[in-house]
């Protein structure tokens, strides 16, 4: 079993199949990325440096903007991801 | 191909021969589920509704009733009534007897309160039950089936293995001439954009976006983040982070193959005249949905699961999928299949599509899906308006 899931080529966030440590060494398309903390099994890592206020990609298309710069390695999720849609606190 | 079902009056096929017990308002729910306790076989609905509603509200809720009693998994119908609410049995009793199928009413005020009435609908509910054990299973073709796809308690797995899955069985049957209904409109916002190529007419298109911008609409009229009701919380601690990503993971119910034949509303029957793959309005709530589907006509529900969820129908087998191996194991008397595997053991989505549409084949057939076997009747009903 893979590590990891890549859903489109664009994506700049990968599906972790299994639980990541921190300090993990992973390879994605021939890059090395060093895990810089625990992700829980499902949720995702940013594989791109992510600005803050920055589009999130995963199945090629947009999942929502960083509320904070998400360096590749990091755990991307609700803490650092908000929705575009259905804001009717905005 | 062939299955075997029931034939109705009205030239239809059911996959199951229930007697349904419809009350006709809150009022009556109590009385109609004991009456349906006292019968093998007879099912009733449980529900909140049917008085005090107004307009499109009112008509959308006599619509599920009178839908879900010509459903053709239904032999016959009984329709109990309090007498003095907005939706009257007679009318709703009339409506469903235009299908040729048994159908009576029972009115609690006529009849004198609860424990008469409920002499009365035994009595009738045993003849009705003598009367369609007496049809065998005859042969149809399978182009007659209608399946629905639902997801609920969704994770990233959903999205990743059991929604394509569910998506490639459909697509299956669609090939054989048959029918499928997605719906969940909540979880389109996000994955419109992609979705809204797949209808054939500017008519449909503009339809389909009208849904997804009036449920996010409401959604907005809240005045709160969607995020927390949708995704829901059980959906972020499996990792799903926005509605967007939701979406774009339950899209994958519909297949790769086929456009869509017709956008309709909440439990519009699909016609047996235009068969192929709908687009209906429901919310994303599970009971609301599948209750929409099977009330649009769909024979049985292909549902995908994350994080687990036993719900049924009541007149229905609905099939529970999860792409979530460990779901699988820790819920295996509420799954009856797993597209985990696409994850852990390199399996592909072809495979298991072409395992879950034998499934299908054997639950038309007759085999018991779990959540029939655990007694799981939910019925929940969409709801546009308010109770006045």
């Amino acid at each position: 079993m893979n590590a990891i899931l890549k859903v489109s080529d664009n994506d700049n966030v990968i599906t972790c199949l299994r639980a990541l440590a921190k300090g993990e060494e992973i390879v994605i398309e021939g890059k090395n990325y060093v895990v810089k903390e625990h992700i829980p099994q499902f949720h995702k890592m940013a594989i791109a440096n992510i600005k803050k206020d920055s589009y999130v990609y995963k199945y090629g298309q947009v999942i929502g903007t960083a509320t904070n710069d998400i360096d590749e390695g990091e755990y991307a999720h609700a803490h650092n991801i908000e929705s575009t849609r259905g804001r009717g606190d905005k | 191909m062939k299955l075997m079902g029931y034939k109705r009056q009205d030239g239809s096929f059911g996959i199951r021969n229930h007697i349904l017990v419809i009350p006709a308002s809150v009022c009556a729910v109590e009385t109609a589920a004991k009456i349906a306790k006292s019968v093998q076989g007879a099912v009733s609905l449980p529900h909140q509704h049917g008085c005090c509603q107004v307009g499109a509200d009112f008509e959308q809720t006599v619509r599920t009733f009178v839908n879900f009693g010509k459903h053709p998994n239904v032999g016959a119908v009984l329709v109990v009534g309090l007498g003095c609410e907005g939706i009257q049995s007679k009318s709703v009793a009339d409506q469903i007897a235009t299908t040729g199928k048994p159908v009576e009413y029972i009115i609690i005020q006529e009849n004198g309160g609860t424990p008469k009435t409920i002499a009365r609908g035994t009595e009738i509910l045993s003849r009705m039950a003598l009367e369609i054990s007496k049809i065998q299973r005859e042969e149809f073709d399978i182009s007659e089936l209608v399946l629905g796809l639902e997801c609920g308690g969704s994770d990233p797995t959903s999205g990743i293995a059991s929604n394509p899955a569910i998506g490639k069985a459909s697509d299956m049957l669609l090939s054989l001439g048959g029918s499928s209904v997605l719906s969940e409109t909540t979880e389109v916002i996000g994955a419109e954009h992609l979705l809204v190529d797949r209808f054939k007419t500017e008519e449909q298109k503009k339809k389909f976006l009208k849904m997804v911008d009036d449920t996010e609409k409401r959604a907005i009229a809240m005045g709160e983040d969607l995020r927390g009701t949708q995704p829901t919380p059980g959906n972020i601690a499996g990792g799903i982070t926005t509605i967007e990503e939701k979406s774009l993971g339950c899209m994958h119910k519909a297949g790769t193959a086929f456009d869509f034949v017709d956008c309709i509303d909440y439990a519009e029957q699909v016609s047996r005249d235009n068969k192929g793959l709908y687009y209906m309005d429901t919310p994303g709530q599970d009971m609301d949905s599948v209750t929409g589907e099977v009330a649009g006509g769909c024979h049985m529900v292909v549902f995908t699961t994350g994080r687990g969820t036993p719900t049924g129908c009541a007149i229905a087998p609905v099939i529970k999928i999860t792409g979530n191996s460990t779901t699988y194991h820790n819920m295996i008397d509420n799954i009856d299949l797993n597209a985990g595997k696409i994850i852990t053991d390199g399996a592909t989505v072809d495979e298991v599509g072409q395992e879950i549409f034998d499934e299908i084949i054997k639950v038309a057939n007759g085999k018991l899906t779990k959540a029939e076997i655990l007694g799981h009747n939910e019925f929940g009903l969409a709801r546009i308006g308010f109770d006045f």
